[in-house]
């Protein structure tokens, strides 16, 4: 059981893809490692490592019948993963505005100028159709500083509301 | 003094109701001097309860000095802790010597009053914010049979900092 695969699945969202999918891979004698699973505009959305002894054709093939069932997408790659390899993040930003085209690729790339390596980006569009507003949410390593980041930040004017806060996290 | 062996998740006695202690008597400020080495050896751990090395009594210890950023009341003894008062709910992110290789955000009280004995007895009233108020508010869950897995949230489920703006506050 050497093989780590990461196993993409995208589709229109509907009750029942996890517990579907899951059962083929269990049944497919494949071992789950972490995941991330998210409905996204209406599509549901998979992210997930699988352990399998077989290649990788063999593995799409175990989920093929399920995804070919719910109408996903079904994507394999082979992968260096492993377990056990979390980084926790020391910084979270939070950006919100008027949708409008750039405002990730600006924001994200004062941040990454400023040594942010991001472990977990979220973001969504609210409001209305007239009306969009765009909500993100950033958390990572302030690999040069905080303040390092606050200047970049700071330096992007007032178009969009931006607020950043350092993370201490409890060991106890 | 000693360092402990501190026990992981799932050893079922993380999930027991610890007993108040009643006898404040030399054996368990020996106790005491054995939590405290063990927790200044886990890593950069900022608090322990007692029932993390097996024993089921409520005590715990807090000491927020070595994160800069903390204020907080240096190293505390709590034992039987209440709390008597909260307010506010922030997110924040926790981690714990009892689950390895795991952090999640958990919701917390952002203050709070606190009642608790020392290692002789002698009971003190303390206010605490912010870090400090949470890492009390874990480490009393301990003394609950409770671990921080039991309260994590998504990772979508996000408050406002104090004073932000409401992004649909318009």
């Amino acid at each position: 059981m050497a093989n780590w695969y990461m196993l993409t699945l995208v589709g229109p969202d509907r009750p029942g893809i996890v517990a579907r999918v899951t059962d083929a891979l269990y049944h497919g004698g494949c071992n789950l490692g972490e995941a991330s699973m998210l409905r996204l505009g209406g599509n549901f959305t998979v992210s997930m490592m699988v352990q399998h002894s077989g290649d990788a054709e063999a593995l799409a093939a175990a989920v093929a019948p399920a995804a070919h069932d719910l109408g996903l997408h079904l994507h394999v790659d082979p992968i260096r993963g492993e377990l056990h390899r979390h980084v926790v993040p020391d910084v979270r930003v939070r950006v919100h505005g008027a949708d409008r085209p750039g405002i990730v690729a600006r924001v994200t790339g004062a941040l990454a100028a400023a040594g942010l390596d991001i472990t977990d980006l979220e973001s969504d569009v609210a409001g209305s159709g007239e009306r969009p507003l765009y909500v993100l949410r950033i958390e990572g390593v302030a690999q040069h500083g905080v303040k390092a980041l606050r200047a970049a930040l700071a330096g992007l004017g007032d178009e969009v509301d931006v607020s950043l806060e350092p993370v201490d996290t409890v060991v106890g | 003094m000693a360092v402990l062996p501190v026990l992981t998740y799932p050893d079922p006695r993380l999930k027991r109701v610890a007993e108040p202690v009643e006898r404040f008597d030399d054996e368990l400020r020996a106790f005491v001097a054995d939590l405290e080495c063990t927790m200044e050896a886990g890593p950069a751990a900022v608090g322990i309860a007692a029932p993390q090395v097996g024993r089921l009594q409520r005590l715990i210890l807090v000491d927020v000095s070595s994160r800069p950023r903390a204020a907080g009341h240096g190293r505390l003894v709590l034992i039987n802790p209440e709390i008597t008062a909260w307010e506010g709910h922030v997110v924040g992110r926790e981690g714990c010597l009892s689950v390895p290789d795991y952090t999640g955000n958990v919701i917390r009280a952002e203050r709070i009053r606190l009642a608790a004995r020392d290692a002789h007895g002698v009971l003190t009233e303390y206010a605490m914010e912010g870090f400090e108020a949470r890492v009390v508010q874990h480490e009393i869950d301990h003394l609950d049979g409770l671990l921080f897995l039991d309260r994590v949230v998504s990772r979508r489920a996000d408050l406002r900092p104090r004073g932000g703006r409401s992004p649909a506050g318009r």
